[in-house]
């Protein structure tokens, strides 16, 4: 009996995503290709991926209000963000290695290139890592960053966001994308966030707030699920069409 | 009366990582000192087999300025051109000596990056094909807005570049230049430079895989 095995990963459907060249974002005029992209059908380069163990990682990585505190706990609002990582297919993705960064509640970043006068928050680094389980679902706990401003015209303001980074299992499934937080009045100017073609792919990245998994008197917390590209199903034929 | 549904999810789009992304993919580089282990641009072992290389280069804005704030990463096969994991179908073990994968930052003052590998094996292609030795890598920065992806190969595989499906189905041959980083020996070690333009004469190819 011939049976199903996984083929290459669906093409990804770039409407989904910002293109490179994005005036109202300055920085991108001159680090965009002119040139198209050019498609390439996969190969076990692009399906193979780097996979991470949980040993590789600390018991604090995924907790960024202790992971980086000296001698108390870092100011700001404590919330919990936590998920799914599905495929494009709704298949759970384990074992994904989910890496954040941000701002501290003051919109100042830990970073020698950072000179915003937001106060540094010695308790705080803004970074950390973790693994999603059986089921794809990962958590973090952490401070709420704040907004800050950065130079692109010249009162430009950023939405209150989290970096992120997944990998996967496999190369064509890597991204970096921005998480932002429901409510946030600047989501709505923000060039970066404006990048991303629809309003409906924006709305993707809006984390929403989830009242019932709030820790009584302890921290509120945010839903956020991403999806990746999946594998075809292919069939009859053992290559990766 | 109900019809059958399914759903099919887009895909979350993909934002800048902005200048800061040492934060959260290299935090030593930003004086972050967090984690036990930190991920980083060695690839090698003691135990890894293989002839060692140092890959190097600047990545270049359309003006021709080297990127201080851009991060790269890299994946490969291992000598044998087995990739570790599952999903590498070939039915051999790969290194166990050999992660396959690096990442690496420019510096802040001069835009250089660079890893310590080990050259990779060929690799097959589809339908019955052989790809010559290569790394995949992926540009992450500032301005840049989903990551560009790219492959290195080598100038000293010339036969097997020749016969390289990738390369081959690129129409524009003088375009394939831009993916073959230039060796050069530097005091008994083996330097491939693989600089990559972004944007301008001789922009560099990126795909979409």
């Amino acid at each position: 009996m011939y049976k199903a095995s996984l083929g290459a990963y669906a093409q990804r459907n770039t409407d989904d995503h910002p293109p490179a060249y994005t005036p109202g974002y300055k920085t991108s005029v001159l680090r965009s290709p002119k040139n198209a992209l050019i498609s390439i059908a996969q190969t076990l380069t692009e399906v193979t991926s780097p996979h991470f163990r949980e040993d590789q990682l600390g018991p604090k990585d995924n907790d960024l209000i202790l992971n980086s505190a000296k001698d108390g706990a870092p100011i700001g609002e404590r919330i919990i963000i936590h998920g799914y990582v599905h495929d494009q297919f709704g298949r759970p993705v384990k074992n994904a290695l989910l890496e954040v960064w941000q701002a501290k509640a003051s919109g100042r970043y830990r970073h020698p290139n950072d000179q915003y006068i937001g106060t540094l928050d010695p308790n705080f680094g803004g970074c950390g890592r973790m693994l999603t389980d059986e089921n794809g679902f990962y958590v973090f706990r952490t401070i709420r960053p704040g907004p800050y401003p950065w130079r692109n015209r010249i009162n430009e303001w950023r939405p209150a966001h989290i970096h992120f980074s997944v990998i996967a299992d496999g190369w064509a499934q890597r991204l970096i994308s921005q998480l932002y937080f429901e409510g946030d009045t600047l989501i709505d100017s923000c060039p970066i966030l404006k990048t991303v073609p629809s309003d409906e792919q924006r709305r993707a990245l809006i984390a929403l707030e989830d009242k019932t998994n709030f820790i009584e008197a302890d921290s509120r917390c945010y839903r956020f699920d991403i999806h990746l590209r999946g594998r075809r199903a292919t069939y009859f034929e053992n290559d990766l069409t | 009366m109900k019809n059958q549904t399914f759903q099919e999810w887009h895909e979350t789009p993909s934002q800048t990582g902005g200048p800061y992304v040492h934060i959260g993919l290299l935090p030593k580089q930003a004086d972050i000192d967090v984690f036990e282990n930190n991920f980083g641009n060695s690839l090698v072992s003691d135990k890894t087999e293989g002839q060692r290389i140092r890959l190097e280069g600047q990545v270049f804005d359309g003006l021709g300025i080297p990127l201080r704030d851009v991060l790269i990463e890299i994946w490969q096969a291992d000598a044998n051109g087995v990739y570790p994991g599952s999903a590498d179908t070939q039915g051999k073990s790969a290194d166990s000596g050999f992660s396959g994968w690096g990442r690496a930052a420019a510096d802040f003052g001069t835009g250089f990056w660079h890893f310590d590998t080990i050259k990779p094996g060929c690799v097959p292609g589809r339908k019955g094909s052989t790809q010559a030795p290569h790394i995949a890598l992926v540009v992450f920065a500032r301005g840049v807005n989903i990551g560009l992806n790219t492959r290195v190969y080598f100038d000293d595989e010339t036969d097997a570049n020749a016969k390289d499906p990738v390369l081959n189905s690129i129409e524009w041959v003088k375009r394939r230049e831009t993916l073959i980083a230039r060796r050069e020996d530097r005091d008994g070690e083996r330097v491939y430079r693989f600089d990559i333009r972004i944007q301008g004469d001789a922009e560099t190819i990126f795909f979409d895989i």
